[in-house]
């Protein structure tokens, strides 16, 4: 540390605790208090990176979250590691490691700022002109872009780091702890109002805080030792909720706030462990009370950029606060009255200030009297036409304004510096008020946008509504907040305010220079390395819109989102174009308003904890029987199970074929299953589904097709009458949750007159399903007094049972083909019904099947699987299910839909079969089917929806949509692919067992 | 993000509650008897205003009742809720 630049009477730094921290490899102290930014100035360091386009050095330039140059890694570890932060806002804590970005091989020597000696080279836009051609070279090109455009490394293990999510609901939310949002809680609190005040520094008290200074004094005392007399009665309300190093990201509509608070980012490295790091709050107020202060402005001159040019504001808080002095001999650069608090503060505590240079006439007020007093040397009417310095800034050029301000005339004077401040007036941080969709209004006189017309509950005090006058902060912010919140707090009024108010106001968006405006560099936006010249450029070439001209120079498009240099982007825009800014109006803020972590934004949602998994109540007997599981939405299926290292393909033909040839037995419970009671559930049946349902008997089973209003397949199954009012109807695994909403959509709103009641039993209710020749022993052995003649049991009907005084409901329904039951049975039983199934089915070699066979033995009867050979363009016609549209009944969702112009149309895409030539030979499912090879281009018939391998017809077998496929039944087509084109003929899309003798087998 | 004020319920967040597009479009009663053209003014032409619209919305995580809203889509402004049935409160 440089002993030299600190001062030691510093009341908010404790210079007892010294911290040890690594940047660039390097060791250095600071103390407990410092951000990574005042303790890396503490010693002497200024160059932190690289611009992003030119490469060139840039230093930190301010104090807060708006820092466009002091972007850092964070960190090396591969799981922990931090691109992009700000050692502005990085409080020091010991073990912390931070490094450059966008340099190598290093910030001090980096080989890309060649890129600066050619940047006449590289104007606006340059890439977009320079690699739009040819196309395809693209990739090559981007390799190299990528490469030397740097931003940071993002880790590349896991976040080990925990995050969490909270709900906060208040009366009154004060973002921003500065002398307006704290008098705004205090009054808020005191009248009993549930208040939460948020502040993203690890204090109150904001600029206020260490603004000792005789031109600003509250009833005879420094603004500073008042305010901490009011932040010290802050904790007598047990009403007011105070969250420090909570950072607002993002205000939605109904006063939906987001806030990250930072936990343990300010932590020794080996306290943070075990700790939760960040929390995400998301808060619902009734009332918002924006008290979130302005940004300083930049001012923009020719080579502003230099490592040493540091915001005015910024040098006064490195002073005041972390008693750092930025400089030994600093020069400050203005054209408004703040850059003289900074004078005073700097030489108050013995900082030689070499001259201020003001834009402005000469003007008198309080402050500028005060440092003239001091014998601060003032250069009127002037300008910086130049700086000098490669790392860091030595010396700048200084000449005088013409009358308009758009020239520089009389002799050029050098004046020798170390650090530069700048200040060009101040921007209200309006970006919340924007987020939450409020409309701005443009003050003239001194170039502001302020908060206007808003449809929220919410009011904006203090400087980012427009004060910047520390009384009338004060008296407005008093005013406004009584009014908002309709109380009458008279603590303030009767305060003795002193406060230097401005008289003159100036402005010049780009200060002119003595070079011509091509052979500077007057930057604008310092991360995305845009400078005016860009920007008038972009209007040379006809841009107009302010959203365009910065998506053409990237201005205001970097992390920072432009919170510095928006504002000078859009002046000189208007001023080149000769319209009112005002008119021009503003690019969007978007939340959120500094960078979020993802670990922030997910919270407790990560590993297992991301997606709801849904697990059968087999699921256990599956994991023991070693199968592989499939994700069918949130569901866990068993997929296949392996024998003694089988593959999917064999253990699949495995299962297949013993279904077929003696049992199988799948775990059917994901099926949706939705109970449906009422004196109407007939009728209501009969309205969702295209056939019809009144004469259903009791006990009998029916396949049902349900349509959406445009006459598309929509979901199918399995329905079953309990009794004379009670159904249970079965959807697919998929469709549950929608199948179950659209039909209380129907019942609440088109049908309400319907005596319906509907309840989802899906999670009630395990489903064994036992198929294959030898299913009924099998059942026959569990339920001996169970009658399973076709006669009493017949395919298509229910019957109660008990297995072992476990009540059933077994169904004799098919999705194989095969002669099969389901049994349902209340979910706790299920896993003791399977085994029990199991053990009855073993003598007959009972085979237990997943997902995968059960496609495959579907197929082989042509069955469909609603999602998979539908895709909400199939109506039932073009699926060849003609059968199942009731021709009597009068209406039925969906019906009136199947005789639009377009559904009758016969060449439309129709399900038939595929036959390869080659049997062993299996398609894709996807591929393209198409009528002839020759002729190019290839009209697209249509495409594969399901193929497997039949092990029961030892061939190959597919069903695929083919446009007019009904009528080209034995056509042969093929199927193109990347190697090969595979010859195939369209078929019926039964391939098993036409007749279904197997059903009564 | 809206507060919604459910009309079984009462205020509740958002995220409970899933839209179902424009209200007040009533199903034909006799579909079979109307043309292409008038089925398809019932099936496809929705308004999307920009102002004030009437919507159905449905409260999916919570009582699962469905009931209608007024918005303005211009600024997110809820004007009204009332059940499935009743009139809009305001014209």
């Amino acid at each position: 540390m440089s002993k030299n630049l600190r001062i030691t009477n510093n009341k908010f730094i404790d210079q007892t605790t010294r911290i040890s921290f690594k940047f660039d490899g390097k060791t250095l102290y600071g103390f407990k208090g410092d951000t990574l930014a005042s303790a890396l100035l503490a010693n002497n360091i200024h160059l932190v990176g690289r611009s992003f386009k030119y490469h060139r050095p840039r230093g930190i330039m301010t104090c807060g979250s708006e820092e466009p140059n002091a972007i850092v890694q964070l960190g090396n570890d591969p799981s922990m590691t931090e691109p992009n932060t700000r050692a502005t806002e990085i409080e020091l804590y010991e073990g912390l490691e931070a490094s450059s970005q966008n340099c190598w091989p290093s910030v001090k020597f980096d080989i890309g700022a060649v890129n600066n000696f050619f940047s006449p080279l590289l104007p606006a836009a340059f890439y977009y002109k320079t690699f739009m051609w040819p196309a395809n070279f693209w990739k090559l090109y981007e390799y190299f872009i990528r490469k030397s455009a740097g931003l940071g490394k993002s880790p590349t293990e896991p976040d080990k780091d925990i995050y969490d999510h909270r709900y906060l609901h208040c009366d009154v939310l004060v973002v921003g702890g500065g002398i307006s949002g704290i008098m705004a809680a205090k009054t808020a609190a005191k009248n009993n109002f549930n208040t939460v005040l948020i502040d993203d520094k690890n204090i109150l008290g904001g600029n206020t805080l260490f603004q000792q200074n005789e031109c600003f004094k509250i009833n005879n005392s420094y603004s500073n030792e008042w305010l901490k007399k009011e932040i010290s009665t802050l904790n007598l309300f047990k009403n007011l909720n105070i969250k420090t190093r909570t950072s607002l990201a993002a205000y939605h509509s109904y006063n939906y706030l987001l806030a990250r608070e930072n936990l343990t980012d300010h932590l020794d490295f080996n306290e943070k462990k075990n700790k939760i790091r960040q929390r995400l709050w998301k808060i619902r107020a009734k009332k918002v009370i924006i008290a979130t202060g302005a940004i300083e402005r930049p001012l923009i001159f020719n080579n502003n950029d230099r490592p040493g040019i540091i915001l005015s504001s910024s040098i006064k808080k490195y002073i005041d606060y972390y008693g750092v002095k930025c400089g030994q001999k600093i020069s400050l650069f203005t054209n408004n009255d703040s850059a003289y608090e900074t004078a005073i503060s700097l030489s108050n505590s013995g900082v030689k200030v070499n001259s201020l240079i003001d834009i402005r006439d000469k003007t008198n007020s309080l402050i500028v009297t005060q440092a003239e007093k001091l014998g601060i040397k003032i250069h009127w009417k002037s300008t910086v036409v130049n700086t000098n310095g490669y790392k860091k800034i030595n010396s700048i050029e200084i000449m005088k304004l013409s009358d308009d301000g758009t020239a520089v005339v009389e002799s050029k004077t050098k004046e020798q510096c170390d650090c530069l401040g700048i200040s060009g007036g101040w921007t209200p941080r309006v970006h919340l008020f924007t987020q939450s969709g409020g409309k701005l209004k443009f003050r003239d006189e001194d170039n502001v946008f302020l908060p206007d017309k808003s449809d929220l509950d919410q009011i904006s005090i203090g400087s980012c509504n427009g004060d910047f006058e520390l009384d009338d902060v004060i008296k407005n912010s008093v005013n406004l907040t009584n009014k908002f919140l309709k109380v009458n707090n008279n603590d303030y009024e009767k305060l003795e305010i002193i406060s230097s108010k401005e008289i003159d106001k100036k402005n010049i968006w780009l200060l002119p220079s003595d070079k011509p405006l091509g052979k500077t560099k007057p930057f604008l936006d310092f991360q995305n390395d845009s400078t005016a010249n860009d920007v008038k450029l972009a209007l040379r070439e006809g841009f107009k819109s302010i959203e365009h001209v910065k998506r053409y120079t990237t201005t205001g498009m970097a992390t920072d989102q432009g919170k510095l240099s928006n504002m000078h982007a859009l002046g000189i825009i208007a001023e080149t174009a000769g319209v009112k800014m005002g008119e021009l109006g503003t690019t969007t803020f978007r939340p959120p308003y500094t960078p979020l972590t993802f670990g922030a934004i997910v919270g407790r949602n990560v590993g297992k904890f991301f997606d709801i998994t849904r697990k059968t109540p087999i699921h256990d007997w599956h994991v023991e029987n070693k199968a592989e599981f499939e994700n069918v939405g949130q569901w866990k299926r068993a997929w296949y199970y392996p024998k003694d290292n089988e593959n999917m393909y064999d253990a699949v033909q495995r299962e297949s074929k013993a279904a077929r040839d003696s049992a199988g037995i799948l775990d059917a419970s994901t099926l949706g299953k939705i109970d449906i009671q009422g004196s109407d559930a007939s009728e209501f049946l009969n309205r969702v589904y295209t056939n019809a349902w009144s004469k259903l008997e009791i006990g009998k089973c029916r396949y049902g097709l349900m349509l959406n209003e445009d006459g598309m397949v929509y979901d199918d199954g399995v329905t079953t009458r309990l009794s004379e009012n009670h159904y249970l109807m079965t959807t697919t695994t998929g469709g549950a949750a929608n199948v179950l909403s659209k039909l209380e959509d129907y019942l609440q709103t088109e049908w309400p007159e319907l005596d319906v009641y509907l309840t989802s039993v899906t999670d009630h209710y395990g489903t064994v399903s036992i198929c294959g020749p030898n299913s009924k022993k099998i059942l026959s052995k569990l339920i001996p007094d169970l009658d399973l003649s076709d006669k009493k049991f017949p395919h298509m009907s229910f019957k109660s049972a008990l297995i072992d005084n476990i009540k059933c409901r077994v169904m004799r329904i098919s999705f194989t083909g095969e002669h099969s039951y389901e049994i349902n049975i209340q979910s706790s039983y299920a896993k003791s019904v399977w085994e029990k199934c199991f053990e009855a089915g073993k003598e007959f070699n009972i085979t237990p099947y997943g997902t995968e066979t059960m496609h495959l033995l579907r197929a082989e009867k042509g069955f469909i699987i609603a999602g998979q050979d539908t895709d909400g363009t199939m109506t039932p016609v073009d699926l060849q299910m003609d059968w199942i549209i009731s021709k009597k009944k009068y209406d039925f969702i969906g019906k009136r839909s199947l005789y639009r112009s377009d559904t009758i149309r016969e060449d439309r895409k129709q399900l038939v079969g595929l036959l390869t030539e080659n049997p062993n030979e299996i398609l894709e499912e996807g591929a393209q089917i198409v009528a002839k090879t020759n002729k190019k281009p290839i009209e697209m018939l249509g495409h594969v929806t399901s193929s497997y391998f039949s092990p029961n017809l030892n061939k190959s077998i597919a069903l695929a949509v083919v446009k007019n496929g009904k009528k080209l039944k034995g056509q042969k087509m093929f199927v193109p692919m990347k190697n090969k084109t595979i010859n195939v003929t369209i078929t019926d899309t039964v391939f098993l067992d036409k007749e279904n003798k197997r059903l009564n087998a | 993000m809206f507060l919604i004020n459910c009309p079984y319920c009462g205020e509740r967040d958002q995220s409970e509650f899933s839209a179902g597009g424009e209200a007040h479009i009533i199903r034909p009663k006799q579909p079979t008897e109307l043309s292409d053209d008038q089925w398809a003014e019932y099936l496809f032409m929705r308004k999307n205003i920009k102002g004030v619209q009437f919507e159905r919305w449905n409260h999916a995580h919570g009582c699962r009742k469905w009931f209608n809203m007024v918005r303005d889509t211009s600024n997110d402004k809820i004007h009204a809720v009332y059940k499935m049935g009743e009139k809009p409160p305001i014209k």
